[in-house]
């Protein structure tokens, strides 16, 4: 059983409530920081931690945050990313709704070692009862003193806003997020400029994942060397994985980082292994828009070794034969599940999510979603598969914000990896109506 | 594919409740001076939590409200997939059909739901209690099929719980 | 001044320059095409995806290739920077891919278009374009509307460079046309019925890369290479009143601002010389301009072809 830094106590009666939470050790960080610590020494736990961005680029935290230009008489300012729309993720929300306060208390931590007096929380509009629930928590902070004018004593002040989305999932890349929070479209900026020179209304900013922001009260408590001691080489700490699919118990796990994928999948403290006795067909780890691996590559990697809940090896074998850990959205597909199907529902996501400001994006996307729908309903062509190769080829790395590739990379996997499901699908389209494809044969070693 | 939306016809600003104005107040009040903008989002639900919907005439007065142009609103306003821009019913149900959800039934609790309502995604019934519509990954993978409605999540559905569902719906629009 | 290195050819600019100004000072054939971004409208850019082109080596200091093609309308220079475009495969095969995207969903109406002959994307699609299409889908179709009395909008045919919503926040008191929607569903509209009129409108007609904004006064009257261009001015209380008239014999067809070899309306006297409306579609007698002669078109597009002009041109360009 995998130790747990931050949704220990999430099923404690009351928890949401400032009190229980100050009595479960809550608000520890914002002392020890606010009366012990400078703001660049919090910073350097953070940096030893090893963190890294939990919201799916796994950028380190530490880095990211040493890059916040500080320009004389600029306000700087820490947004957290609370748009979790990730296929596949849906941990944020349940941290913010059990532990509004844990959120709160990294925010508080978080923006004193950034030097930030006014920070904002982004939740995407559908989380609405939780933003609810953080609004309510936050009023509690400010009358415990944790918000407000001189905060402990320590005369560092902080004011926090949580404030929602309206239904898009390009609000959870940063630049787009912040046009969002300006009141705007959400169309990803340019860049450069980053946000940590040109961010919010064109002040410094850095934007960070919830889990990420709350990872920030253990490392702070603990020490950020204690903290880097668990997980594997550069993937240190916990993570929550959210696990979703055909799974006899799906939901959100804390895990430390090393975990075999087997012992994830199949062990009594997590997901008991496939539903209704179903063989596992293919799982998608780190939410919809990193490679999907088939059965054969899920639990080992194609060199044969044990394939952990790590950056490095979930990512193992590039994109050939590896995937990525992402945001720890892990999707995970029964043997009756039809990956052309399921290939054309991811395409038409990113087709209805697409901002339609960059041309690649916007027709690839849309075009995309098309041929597959083709494919699907027993339409498509053997020319169509190669099409989609080539469309993908075009989007890939040519688009102004990263869901072009979000889009891109698992079409191309798909593809790659369940080649005979689709051209079954072309070749017998009548049948492919009637019952599903199975499972893929693993190719034979040369 | 025709892309078409007709253009609309032009409202005067209405007048919001006195108890949304309270909340539209609130919510810009939050921000620094001069980036009232920034509430825009958040006013788009008050208005819609209201009416149910967010016409023309209630674009009109919130740029009023935060002194912009009312094109910045509609902007914004067709953005964003949660405002609806026409009429619906008095209960939406959005129900998730991406990947996730699809894999535990979805596809299954959408036609269920339009045989039980009579009713096409897309459409309202007769007496005006339910639309029904299918939106995109709402962050509830591991506990699907699932739907929202009025800001509330009702997760791993099967056909009794839809069935309770739209008969307590229907009990609290009626009362 | 800093060095930069585009197409084996070495230039100096001034810091912050951007890769694509960098390339227009140097000017000929390593010009990246540009069909969204616009020098004299800050904040274009960055979204057709055009010009994008290979860094080979991002700076002296850090002389590492970049992974990724770059926008160069926004990426700006580095010293010792070395950048790739006509002499990169890599770029002109994913261009390609760009003008295979604009051109999925384009109506290629070309012979109703008022802007055949002088259209960007007519341009790229020749040079990049493929002969077939692969796209096998029903075409996104809007129906054409009139925004204001004086301008056309045919959505089929907009590729969405926002160019003509900076002009109106730009160059006009009030925007009342916008992007509205998103992804493949984005358009340009005014949402309500609702006519854009102020006095400058009419230079979204100019900004407009393709055939998606057009002159009612024009519409259907002339192909534009019948049209002999003429620099004329007039005097004019609301704008610089240096314009270029079209005429064929005695007649004015249209009046436009005066282009560079970009699409880009010119600077004179160091001022964008943006026409007023009242230029644009009212002052179709010639008595009211003072023609200053032939209008040099300096693009490869057919105006330029010479095709129809006859012996008794005396623009020298024309007949070459």
């Amino acid at each position: 059983m995998s130790r747990k830094l931050l949704i220990e106590h999430a099923e404690v009666p009351g928890i949401a409530s400032f009190e229980t939470y100050r009595k479960h050790g809550g608000y520890a960080s914002v002392e020890k920081a606010l009366k012990t610590m400078s703001p660049d020494e919090v910073v350097d736990e953070v940096k030893k931690s090893g963190l890294r961005g939990r919201g799916g680029a796994g950028f380190p935290t530490g880095m990211k945050w040493s890059f916040l230009a500080k320009p004389e008489g600029v306000e700087r300012h820490l947004v957290c990313n609370a748009d979790e729309s990730e296929p596949g993720t849906f941990k944020d929300r349940y941290l913010m709704e059990k532990l509004p306060h844990l959120l709160i208390e990294g925010m508080i931590t978080s923006s004193y070692a950034l030097g930030a007096r006014r920070s904002y929380i982004y939740i995407r509009g559908e989380f609405m009862y939780v933003l609810r629930i953080l609004e309510k928590a936050i009023a509690e902070a400010y009358a415990n003193g944790m918000l407000g004018k001189n905060i402990l004593g320590s005369g560092y002040d902080l004011d926090l806003v949580v404030t929602p989305g309206g239904g898009a999932y390009i609000c959870g890349e940063e630049t787009a997020l912040l046009e969002s929070l300006e009141g705007k479209r959400g169309n990803p900026r340019m860049k450069p400029p980053f946000p940590a020179v040109k961010g919010l209304w064109g002040n410094p900013t850095v934007v960070n994942n919830v889990e990420s922001i709350a990872a920030v009260v253990p490392i702070v408590n603990e020490g950020g060397e204690a903290y880097a001691q668990i997980g594997i080489e550069r993937s240190t700490g916990t993570k929550l994985i959210s696990a979703s699919g055909n799974l006899v118990r799906p939901g959100v796990y804390e895990i430390e980082l090393g975990l075999s994928v087997e012992e994830f999948i199949y062990g009594d403290d997590y997901c008991r292994g496939i539903a209704n006795g179903k063989k596992l067909k293919a799982c998608i780890p780190g939410g919809s828009s990193v490679p999907i691996l088939p059965h054969y590559l899920v639990t080992k990697t194609a060199a044969g070794t044990d394939r952990l809940m790590t950056y490095e090896s979930l990512a193992d074998g590039g994109f050939a034969s590896g995937s990525m850990l992402g945001s720890g959205g892990f999707i995970v597909f029964d043997e009756d599940q039809c990956i052309v199907r399921n290939t054309w529902n991811f395409a038409r996501f990113y087709a209805h999510e697409s901002c339609g400001q960059c041309s690649p994006c916007r027709e690839g996307t849309g075009w995309m979603e098309k041929v597959l729908f083709r494919l699907e309903h027993g339409m498509g062509t053997l020319e169509d598969i190669s099409l989609l190769e080539e469309i993908n080829k075009k989007i890939e790395g040519n688009t102004i914000c990263p869901l072009g590739d979000a889009a891109a990379w698992p079409v191309a996997a798909a593809i790659r990896h369940f080649r005979d499901e689709f051209e079954w699908h072309v070749n017998s389209p009548q049948e492919a109506q009637k019952r599903n494809y199975g499972l893929i044969q693993a190719p034979l070693e040369a | 594919m025709k892309a078409d939306h007709p253009q609309a016809v032009n409202e005067a600003p209405i007048d919001f409740s006195a108890h949304t104005m309270a909340e539209i107040n609130r919510v810009i009040g939050l921000f620094p001076e001069g980036k009232q903008k920034s509430a825009i989002l958040r006013i788009l639900h008050f208005v819609q939590d209201e009416f149910g919907w967010v016409s023309v005439g209630a674009m009109n007065r919130v740029a009023q409200i935060l002194a912009i142009e009312p094109i910045e609103v509609y902007e914004v306003a067709t953005f964003y997939t949660m405002f609806h821009l026409d009429p619906v019913g008095k209960n939406v149900l959005e129900v998730c059909r991406t990947g996730p959800c699809q894999l535990v039934g979805s596809d299954d609790l959408i036609s269920y739901i339009e045989e039980k309502l009579d009713i096409k995604v897309g459409e309202t019934t007769k007496d005006g209690m339910f639309t029904l519509k299918t939106v995109e990954c709402l962050g509830a993978c591991g506990y699907g099929p699932m739907l929202m409605c009025k800001y509330q999540f009702y997760e791993r559905l099967n056909k009794e719980k839809v069935n309770e569902m739209l008969d307590a719906m229907r009990a609290a629009s009626n009362s | 001044m800093i060095k930069v290195t585009i197409d084996d050819v070495e230039i100096e600019v001034a810091p912050g320059t951007t890769i694509l100004n960098a390339a227009r000072q140097a000017g000929g054939e390593l010009v990246p095409p540009a069909m969204c971004y616009y020098s004299k409208l800050p904040g274009t850019g960055g979204k057709c995806r055009t010009c994008l082109v290979e860094v080979a080596a991002g700076s002296t200091a850090d002389p590492r290739p970049m992974p990724k093609l770059v926008a160069s309308c926004s990426t700006p220079v580095m010293d010792g920077m070395i950048v790739k475009n006509k002499t990169s495969e890599r770029v002109q095969t994913n261009r390609g891919g760009v003008v295979e995207f604009l051109l999925v969903n384009h109506p290629l109406d070309c012979p109703v278009c008022d802007q055949a002959g002088e259209c960007h994307l007519q341009d790229l699609g020749y040079e990049h374009g493929s002969a077939k299409t692969r796209y096998r889908e029903e075409r996104r179709t809007f129906s054409p509307i009139d925004i204001g009395n004086k301008i056309k909008l045919h959505m089929n045919r907009c590729i969405l460079c926002y160019r003509c919503v900076h002009v109106a926040n730009q160059l006009t008191e009030k925007r009342v046309h916008g992007v509205l929607h998103r992804g493949e569903h984005a358009e340009i509209s005014t949402y309500i019925e609702n006519a854009i009129d102020n006095d400058f409108s009419g230079n979204m007609i100019d900004v407009c890369p393709v055939g998606a904004l057009t002159d009612k006064t024009f519409r259907f009257k002339s192909r534009v290479w019948f049209l002999k261009p003429y620099e004329a001015e007039c005097a004019c209380d609301k704008c610089s009143g240096k314009a270029v008239v079209w005429m064929f014999g005695n007649e004015i067809f249209r009046v436009t601002a005066r282009k560079d070899k970009y699409g880009e309306v010119e600077t004179i006297d160091d001022k964008t010389a943006w026409i007023c409306n009242d230029c644009r579609f009212d002052k179709k007698d010639p008595s009211k301009w003072n023609l200053i002669g032939p209008r040099k078109i300096d693009r490869h597009s057919v105006i330029s072809q010479g095709k129809y002009a006859t012996k008794n041109d005396n623009n020298p360009k024309l007949l070459s």
